[in-house]
């Protein structure tokens, strides 16, 4: 147990220590070699290594040292209706440290009509003074707006920001229109950034939530129905489309679902670069909680998308993570207390979205991967960890054990069991989604920027130790391939001779304008209301009408008279 | 063959015909024997059947005996940047006739912002005096609002038309959002119609042409190119989603590309009811036209979606069709002229979009899936005709030879050959996209109506003689399924005890600032425009009259089907009916209201039926005064209405106040009567 943690803090000589003995698990190669970390760094690799005097040893008796996890979905200060989640940067981050997580990257979500660079520096001030772990933030794009352009170029460029997300759901709050992914997406690319999607069908889901209130279930089942694992495989079928269109690499956050991730590995036969992250809970656990008699327990797991009451998703969701189809796993840890939760008791739409999962995130991917065969050590390190690094940029400073490398290094029993419980476990929740999983593997010692912070279950840390890591743009592991495809694709016309026949008249108003870019489902747009709008009458005094200049046209006939038409027809 | 053609048709008389010697193909078997048509409908079917004297005798020995063809998507004179495409209603079915097609269902596209049933109206009024075929007429949704529900009623109630179209495309003119197709297709279900749908993602499009356009590519190839084939799948993949959420079944119009035909297959596979439609251009074509270096050829190429450049398409989209995954095929017929194209010659988004088709439907198919092999006569005649009849409930009197059927016949002859030409065709315009295709099989004799309209390549055709042909709703091939999901998909939520624990205190400034979603029942976020005609304290008294359809309902769910509609309002005196329309009952949150409510007794046996879902939501409807089932008692539901809800968020006392103010006008308008 943490809560004494503060002990640990003049353990000076921790900032030399040597791992002897142990065997040194990379995603490519496994090999059995001494570890001399000095400065936070890696700063020698080999047997009988010369080291300075008074030097911290740990004996790792051939125990697996792998590069410490990096956890790339957190939300440890989602804003909700003016609360957070309970687990803060201190809270999660130590959570984090305990489950063999060295690096999280947090999602910075700013609030619709605050700006982005405002959010940013509210997140790092947070994060600064609380992370014990290192980390990198993440950018929600919730609203795209005027000027959103130079902020993300600032990001970019001066922040050390290069992930921004997007959303497909939450209509008429973070929603984005087709045309406004497409834009993001070309402006994004054109930065060099990772291009996240959080994706569901947000129409539909508004749709379903009110026919689910209006057969009367309000309970956290509501949830699970009114997001149906098909919304989520629609819009990342869509997400996919588009950035296939632009040619961008595109990384899909959160998938829940098998259907789902049988999209993301169909769409990379094909060839569009595109990466997808389960969480832990979809690794984990499943659905069915949603129907338990217990509305606490059944809330706990409310989280979008939901997870999916098919029992056999957990399974296929760690088949094509081994299989490389799905490349990271995240955990989307953004866990709200009972109370918090129960601000939606009689309505599930209210219930404070998140589950937990952070710190348990590499004991269930070895648990249900590894120990069943379906992945080797070296995958096993791919997925918490490498690919990660790879993806956004971090690589090889993180997700490898070589000389100059973090000294974030974690010693892994794979023997060990545990169970997850509420009870033991380092965040502040009342419930764990996974309790009483029994898991095969577990960290011994993790070292954190060459400090030892967890050993023998107790945890050694200090608010505020972790740093900022800044990315640069552009990683290679994914736009090398892209600029080389933008190369290819160019695009030419015919070169014919100019058409000289006939040309049918027309008068010369525009008749295709390109219109303004409006917006197909987000708040901003202009569709006629679903309800008669007696400020709208169509009768419209501008008089443009399609075919107002056609001579052949067959008069006019006002069917929606200002003042409201009348119903004759209906009546028969 | 038949000898001294002229003598039927010419002289309106030779009504009866006896076609002796003939395959008789249907989708399910061919037989020989002789057919007898009189008065337009198929009399007898048999061998040595007795005739009365000066009945036409055609000898068919050697040929097949098919129903004659349904072409389910045309667009004759279908309006387009002020013009109208170059064959009207009588060349296209005149062209339609001499392909062995006798019965079209065209697509009417009202003006955005005009009346539906007007547009219905002027189509109605072109095609009876123009067509020559018999046909039908399928309504294209341009714009959605609520008050297009009761047009689609009386579309369906009194028009005869079962089927309508939602743009995904063609953005800012004709496209719906997702959320109004979801509402689309839940109102279309309730009314047992087929939704259609042009699948294609609009928003992409428009970027990309306008990509193309900043890249100087101004020719039809960059049609094709902001075109893509995934911008096609992407669509289908979404339309097929949102059918399945809203359970409507799902008729997928023009499928051109493989990957299109693929998404919906796989639905296929996992339970859809979906249903696609690869036309005449995309089966027996193919898109590298669109890189032609002569202009106008490239130009009569386009079309919406594309033809796909991938020449394997057209393999694919047969062999498809031949196993079962596509099940009709269209033309999309929407012809223009080269002059007309023209007006796009700078600048590919201004070319009209259409094929020809309609008249080498048949030819086609057969070439592409019968002469090879995919496909046999009795599929054949499945894809051109009868699943067509089927899909739009005019089986088995089209689609069909059988005793009792309408006299749409044709004559095939697998053995002739035909070259497709623009020289021969009867289509108004100069490009033949089929141009130089040899197709072995050709429609000999055409029988439309039991008169005999093509003979030795002759057409012989009367215009305005094509009827309307109305169809039904609740298509038994579509709906039978649909009907029994509708049964199976009610979900309960968890009976669980209330939760009793400690609730984290909002602080009230954030409460109402940001509801997680959209606006929904019982959740007071104020509906985007104030609907002065909804408030619940309506002074009007008469819509217990308008029919369901009359009112949307903001904060309510879409309406549903009532039962009793027309009984209620009839049995509902109008003083009651005011009265009842006072008296609404507040379901919401609080629950303070719901005991004020249910102190009303008939409102008391609602709340009962609700409860034990003796009343299942899809028989009541909110706002509209019904009959309860059971104690035959008229009832009345409101939601909070717009401009009560608002402030009932903010004090639960104001509802319920108002509440015993209503309660009280209702008892006193009792007490008088």
């Amino acid at each position: 147990m943490s809560y004494q943690g503060k002990k640990s803090i003049p353990h000076i000589t921790s900032d030399r220590l040597l791992i002897k003995g142990g065997r040194i698990i990379n995603d490519d190669h496994s090999f059995y070699a001494d570890l001399y970390l000095e400065d936070g760094l890696i700063k020698q690799i080999g047997e009988n290594l010369i080291v300075p005097g008074g030097v911290k040893t740990i004996e790792a008796n051939g125990r697996m040292v792998i590069p410490g996890g990096i956890d790339v979905n957190t939300y440890l200060q989602k804003p909700y209706q003016g609360m957070t989640a309970v687990d803060d940067f201190y809270q999660g981050t130590k959570a984090a440290l305990a489950g063999g997580t060295t690096m999280i990257i947090d999602h910075v979500l700013p609030e619709p009509g605050t700006s982005l660079l405002t959010s940013f520096e509210k997140w790092h001030e947070a994060a600064d003074t609380k992370s014990c772990c290192d980390y990198a933030l993440h950018v929600d794009i919730t609203s795209w707006y005027d000027g959103i352009r130079e902020e993300l170029e600032v990001l970019v460029q001066d922040k050390g920001v290069n992930s921004f997300q997007v959303y497909m759901a939450y209509k008429d709050l973070y929603q984005m229109s087709d045309s406004q992914l497409y834009e993001a997406f070309t402006f994004l690319k054109s930065l060099g950034a990772v291009i996240l999607v959080h994706a569901e069908n947000g129409d539909l889901i508004a749709q379903e939530q009110k026919r689910i209130l209006e057969m009367g279930i309000t309970g956290p089942e509501g949830h699970a129905l009114s997001r149906p694992e098909e919304l989520e495989a629609e819009a990342v079928f869509r997400a996919i489309t588009i950035a296939s269109r632009i040619n961008c690499p595109v990384y899909i956050t959160k998938v829940m679902s098998k259907s789902a991730a049988d999209i993301i590995a169909q769409a990379r036969k094909r060839g569009p670069l595109v990466f997808g992250e389960p969480i832990t809970a979809s690794l984990g656990t499943d659905g069915t909680h949603y129907w338990s008699k217990n509305w606490a327990k059944a809330a706990a797991f409310v989280t979008s998308p939901p997870l999916s009451p098919d029992p056999t998703t957990p399974d296929h969701l760690n088949s094509l993570l081994a299989c490389g189809d799905l490349q990271v796993t995240g955990s989307g840890h953004c866990p709200y207390s009972t109370a918090q939760k129960a601000i939606g008791k009689d309505n599930f739409t209210m219930i404070p979205e998140g589950v937990n999962g952070i710190e348990e995130r590499m004991t269930v991917v070895w648990d249900k991967a590894v120990a069943t065969g379906k992945m080797d050590e070296s995958q096993f390190v791919a997925v918490t960890s490498t690919n990660a690094a790879k993806i956004f940029n971090l690589y090889p400073r993180k997700g490898r054990i070589a000389v100059g490398s973090d000294a974030d290094v974690v010693i892994w029993d794979p023997d060990k069991v545990k169970t997850i419980t509420a009870k033991s476990h380092k965040s502040a929740i009342e419930y764990n989604i996974f309790e009483g999983m029994e898991c095969h593997g577990a960290p011994l010692v993790v070292i954190s920027q060459g400090k030892i912070v967890f050993e023998d279950g107790n945890l050694h840390v200090n608010k505020g130790m972790g740093r900022f890591i800044p990315r640069k743009p552009f990683p290679e592991y994914l736009y090398q391939r892209i600029k080389i495809r933008n190369k290819v694709g160019g695009l030419q016309g015919v070169s014919r001779g100019m058409y000289d026949g006939p040309v049918y008249e027309i008068p010369a108003t525009p008749k295709y304008a390109t219109p303004a870019p409006s917006t197909k489902s987000s708040p901003a747009k202009n569709q006629p209301p679903p309800i008669r709008n007696l400020h709208q009458s169509n009768f419209s005094l501008s008089g443009a009408q399609i075919d107002d200049n056609n001579p052949r046209r067959t008069g006019h006939r006002i069917v929606a008279p200002p003042g409201g038409r009348s119903n004759i027809t209906s009546l028969g | 063959m038949s000898q001294a053609g002229r003598r039927s048709g010419s002289r309106g008389k030779g009504h009866h015909i006896l076609i002796k010697g003939g395959k008789i193909v249907n989708d399910d078997q061919s037989f020989y024997a002789d057919i007898y048509v009189e008065d337009g409908l198929i009399k007898q079917i048999g061998e040595h059947l007795i005739v009365p004297g000066g009945t036409r005798t055609i000898d068919a020995h050697g040929q097949l005996v098919i129903p004659g063809g349904i072409d389910v998507h045309t667009r004759l004179q279908a309006p387009t940047m002020g013009m109208n495409s170059a064959d009207g209603f009588f060349q296209g079915t005149r062209a339609a006739l001499a392909g062995g097609t006798t019965m079209i269902i065209d697509h009417v596209c009202p003006d955005a912002g005009s009346s539906l049933l007007a547009a219905y109206e002027q189509w109605r009024n072109r095609a009876d005096s123009q067509a020559c075929c018999d046909y039908s007429l399928s309504m294209d949704i341009p714009r959605w609002h609520e008050s297009l529900r009761e047009e689609l009623e009386a579309l369906v109630k009194d028009k005869g038309v079962n089927s309508f179209l939602v743009f995904m495309a063609y953005k800012d003119k004709l496209q719906c959002t997702d959320s109004q197709m979801y509402e689309i297709f839940c109102a279309i279900r309730d009314l047992g119609a087929i939704a259609q749908v042009h699948a294609e993602n609009g928003d992409i499009i428009e970027e990309e042409q306008k990509r193309m356009l900043e890249l100087g590519i101004t020719g039809p190839e960059g049609h094709v190119l902001s075109h893509p084939e995934e911008v096609e799948a992407e669509a289908v993949f979404r339309a097929i989603t949102i059918a399945r959420q809203a359970n409507c079944p799902l008729y997928v119009t023009k499928i051109m590309s493989r990957g299109a035909a693929d998404v919906l297959a796989q639905a296929k596979r996992k339970g859809a009811v979906v249903y696609g439609e690869p036309i005449t251009a995309s089966l027996g074509t193919d898109g590298s036209h669109y890189w032609s270096r002569n202009w106008a050829k490239a130009a009569a190429f386009v079309t919406s979606p594309p033809v796909s450049p991938d020449p394997s398409t057209a393999e694919h989209l047969s062999t498809l069709l031949s196993s079962g995954d596509l099940h009709v095929t269209g033309s999309a017929h929407c012809t223009f002229t080269t002059a007309q194209k023209a007006v796009g010659k700078d600048n590919f988004t201004l070319i009209p979009e259409g094929t020809n088709g309609v008249e080498e439907r048949m030819a086609i198919v057969w070439e592409k899936c019968v002469v090879p092999g995919k496909m046999d006569e009795n599929d054949f005649v499945a894809v051109t005709s009868t699943n067509a009849a089927k899909i739009f409930n005019c089986y088995p009197r089209k689609g069909r030879v059988a005793v009792g059927s309408d006299a749409d016949l044709v004559l095939w002859n697998p053995k002739a050959t035909k070259i497709i030409s623009a020289k021969t065709h009867h289509s108004n315009v100069e490009y033949n996209i089929f141009e130089g295709t040899e197709c072995h099989g050709v429609p000999t004799l055409v029988i439309s109506q039991g008169r005999v309209v093509l003979e030795d390549g002759n057409l012989c055709v009367t215009q305005g003689s094509g009827r309307f042909i109305p169809r039904k709703t609740f298509p038994d091939f579509v709906y039978k399924r649909i009907k029994a999901r509708n049964r199976l998909a009610e979900v309960h939520g968890v009976p669980r005890g209330m939760y009793d624990g400690p609730v984290h205190e909002v602080p009230a400034s954030v409460r109402t600032a940001a509801p997680r979603v959209a606006p929904c029942a019982g959740k007071a976020a104020a509906p985007p425009v104030r609907n002065l005609h909804q408030s619940g304290f309506s002074l009007s008294g008469t819509w217990g009259q308008q029919g369901w359809a009359g009112r949307g309902h903001c904060c309510g769910a879409e309406p549903r089907k009532p039962q009793l509609r027309a009984g209620a309002a009839a049995q509902a005196p109008s003083a009651a009916r005011k009265a009842l329309e006072c008296s609404t009952v507040f379901m919401s949150m609080h629950k303070a209201c719901w005991g004020l409510c249910s102190q009303e007794p008939q409102q008391a046996v609602i709340q009962h039926h609700l409860c034990c879902r003796k009343l299942p939501s899809s028989c009541w409807e909110l706002g509209k005064p019904m009959l309860c089932p059971k104690t035959t008692s008229i009832m009345v539901f409101s939601w909070l209405d717009p401009i009560l809800s608002d402030k009932c968020y903010q004090s639960p006392h104001f509802i319920i106040s108002e509440f015993i103010s209503r309660k009280a006008t209702y008892k006193s308008s009792r007490k008088k009567q």
